[in-house]
């Protein structure tokens, strides 16, 4: 018989219950407030990105409709002040058309430069590469110099200007006039994605465009190293490797080499490669080589992890038929691993594709890239920079201008990562496989 | 019986051959310093099913893995002894221990099928083995497998849908199916019907008895019952020594040793 006196209903919580559930529900709050925590951190970052480096984007140009008769060209190229010719040219064009517009604005030759910059040669390179606009109405959209552009974003203000030879506050009133009057506006800057760093004095005209490519090949340069070399070191130590102390020595290495600082990286690929191999300064294949040595480990135990995961039941059947150890691993557990392999990869790249340290000592952070590679060998050769080294060389740049181009910069850079990051995810799921 | 000691393996002396299939002597199995085999001698007969039985731990399934090397996959495993296929010391530094597998198939206590299609689990060994010359002969030798294997019926129309899908005892019949694809002489079977229902277990125990016409089977199992039902020779382990091996019907029935009876009638194990 059951001592009804000892009866407890199941509907009432015994203290021990009590305080397993509070601490339950306490555990998941702390987990709550965690990600709450880090998706804050998160969405305070990309305001700050995205607010900052928005303007990188845009551009302030001056549209005006020149027209250059064949006389005038021929004329200008025989003088000896060719350009001053053409500034000319172009101030007629331009009270042209502030008349055309009925705008009234006092200005002279020395206001337009400190707006424009030197606008004669412009026209000038214009009408010498493209002699068929000569006799045709051309419309010149001009960019105006950084401190003008400040005007327009905010940065610069009638209050805080002290006039220069780079800007006076009376210009400033010119800028109003001819905002309003709809010649000077603001439009997408595609010479930001595709241009070629400037000089120090000129953020206007920096672009990212050389570095991506830069970046680009050091890519090319890790991806075709560290994968097969990290795969077949992973394979090798997994699979092959007899246990002794000598593969326990390797493996302790290869966990050490991960936690290297990456400018050891780059002291080593300095002493190694540019020094002692000889290879080119600042060229993308010294940078993908040390990048290479820095993924390397990345790869190997992000490989080895994911040929560990795969079930030993797979090799025992195929050794159990008689396949080879090598067939074994090529046959089906390599297939397996793939998508772990594949991410851990594309991982390690995003990892390289975002270091700024070890180039910064093979000479890639602080060289202008003013020019594209012309060629396969020359990408990989030619000294050029890469994304974060441009991001961190204009960051450490006088003038404003440049402040906003670095974090445009890392905007373009995170759209790259992000989208390997995709490409990861996508090969992750269609190589995926059930067993 | 005859002389068994084989000297020179690559001169195959049918006087010196024995009528055994596989002769194991003096086998010892150390897992590092564990001594877990200790001076097995067993003969296993051609076209016969041999079962190995005894308690959890005993060294049934060890001794069963030492038959086609897959222990060696295991680091720390140490074989001594003789263990001779037709006469030949698979131990030998000569024999490569991939030809052996060929020779001697094994299936897995639990199923384990390629995450690949029916056809591709079956094709795999006579593919790496060049058993076919051509489609023909490979679709030839997965529809007779499939057949042996009792899961023709059931897999003719699905043959290119993922193995992994079908249910556990036909997953474990598609594993036998891979296993005599590449015409095995001896199927070494580790507690195959140990994850199966009673009428998968059923079918593939038919099977089992239908195998013994073509090669030599040899199965670890946990139930006695199953030793009765399928084998004529049973070894009977404990501890990692051969107790008793005999006459399935003999072992059953009048055991000579104690231990043996007492295993059989639930009194250890």
């Amino acid at each position: 018989m059951t001592d009804t006196s000892k009866f407890t209903s199941l509907k009432v919580q015994d203290p021990r219950t009590k305080k397993r559930n509070a601490a339950e529900k306490r555990f998941r709050a702390y987990g709550i407030v965690a990600i709450a925590i880090g998706g804050l951190f998160l969405a305070a970052l990309t305001f700050t990105i995205v607010k900052s480096g928005l303007p990188a984007f845009t551009q302030y140009v001056m549209k005006l409709e020149v027209t250059l008769s064949q006389e005038q060209f021929d004329d200008a190229e025989s003088q000896l002040l060719k350009t001053a010719v053409y500034r000319d040219i172009f101030i007629d064009n331009f009270s042209e058309q502030l008349d055309a517009n009925g705008v009234d604005v006092e200005y002279d030759a020395a206001a337009l430069e400190r707006l424009l910059g030197k606008v004669g040669g412009d026209i000038r390179t214009h009408y010498r590469e493209n002699p068929d606009d000569i006799g045709q109405p051309t419309t010149f959209q001009l960019q105006l110099s950084s401190r003008v552009e400040g005007y327009f974003r905010g940065r610069v203000t009638r209050d805080t200007l002290v006039d220069s030879r780079f800007l006076e506050k009376a210009d400033l009133d010119i800028v109003d006039v001819l905002r309003d009057a709809g010649l000077m506006t603001g439009r997408f800057n595609w010479a930001f994605l595709t241009g070629k760093d400037s000089g120090v004095d000129n953020p206007g005209g920096a672009g990212i465009g050389a570095s991506v490519i830069g970046s680009f090949f050091m890519m090319l340069v890790v991806l075709f190293l560290s994968l097969p070399i990290g795969v077949a070191a992973s394979i090798y130590l997994e699979e092959f490797a007899p246990k002794n102390r000598f593969t326990d020595l390797v493996e302790v290495n290869i966990s050490n080499l991960a936690a290297v600082p990456s400018i050891v990286f780059g002291i080593l690929g300095l002493s190694v490669f540019i020094q002692f191999m000889h290879l080119p300064q600042s060229a993308p294949l010294v940078g993908g080589l040390v990048l290479t040595l820095m993924t390397l480990p990345t790869i190997i135990i992000s490989t080895r992890a994911s040929l560990k995961s795969v079930p030993p039941s797979i090799r025992d059947a195929a050794l159990g038929i008689g396949a080879s150890k090598m067939q074994s691993v090529t046959h089906h557990v390599l297939p397996l691993a793939m998508p772990g392999i594949l991410t851990g990869t594309i991982i390690g790249l995003a990892q390289a594709l975002g270091e700024t340290a070890p180039l910064l000592l093979i000479g890639m952070v602080g060289f202008v890239a003013r020019e594209y590679p012309d060629g396969v060998a020359s990408g990989f050769l030619d000294p050029n920079s890469a994304m974060p080294a441009q991001i961190y060389t204009w960051a450490a740049r006088a003038d404003v201008g440049f402040y906003e181009k670095a974090w445009g910069g890392i905007i373009v850079l995170l759209v790259f990562l992000l989208l390997m990051n995709a490409i990861a995810i996508f090969l992750r799921k269609k190589f995926e496989r059930r067993w | 019986m005859k002389d068994t000691n084989v000297t020179d393996t690559n001169v195959k002396d049918t006087d010196l051959m024995t009528d055994y299939k596989i002769s194991a002597k003096g086998v010892q199995v150390y897992y590092g310093d564990n001594h877990a085999i200790k001076d097995v001698n067993v003969d296993i007969d051609d076209k016969t099913v041999t079962a190995f039985i005894g308690p959890s731990g005993c060294g049934k399934s060890t001794f069963l893995r030492c038959l086609n090397r897959m222990n060696d996959t295991i680091d720390i495993c140490r074989v001594e002894g003789d263990i001779l296929l037709d006469g030949e010391d698979i131990y030998d530094p000569a024999v490569d221990p991939v030809q052996l597998r060929a020779k001697v198939g094994m299936v897995f206590q639990k199923p384990n099928p390629f995450p690949k299609s029916i056809y591709d689990n079956v094709a795999y060994g006579p593919k790496i083995h060049g058993l076919a010359r051509n489609k023909a002969e490979l679709d030839e030798i997965v529809e007779q497998s499939l057949r042996k294997a009792a899961l023709w019926t059931e897999a003719k129309d699905r043959l290119h849908s993922p193995g992994t899908g079908l249910s556990g005892g036909q997953q474990q019949r598609l594993c036998i199916a891979r296993a005599i694809a590449t015409a095995p002489e001896v199927l070494l079977m580790d507690e195959p019907c140990s994850a199966l229902d009673p009428i998968a277990t059923a079918q593939v125990e038919e099977l089992i008895d239908e195998l013994r016409q073509s090669f030599s089977v040899v199965i670890v199992t946990h139930s006695m019952q199953q030793a009765a039902r399928v084998s004529q020779k049973t070894a009977f382990f404990h501890l990692g020594n051969l107790v008793e091996f005999d006459e399935t019907d003999k072992i059953f029935t009048n055991p000579e040793d104690p231990r043996t009876e007492s295993y059989i009638s639930g009194r250890i194990g």
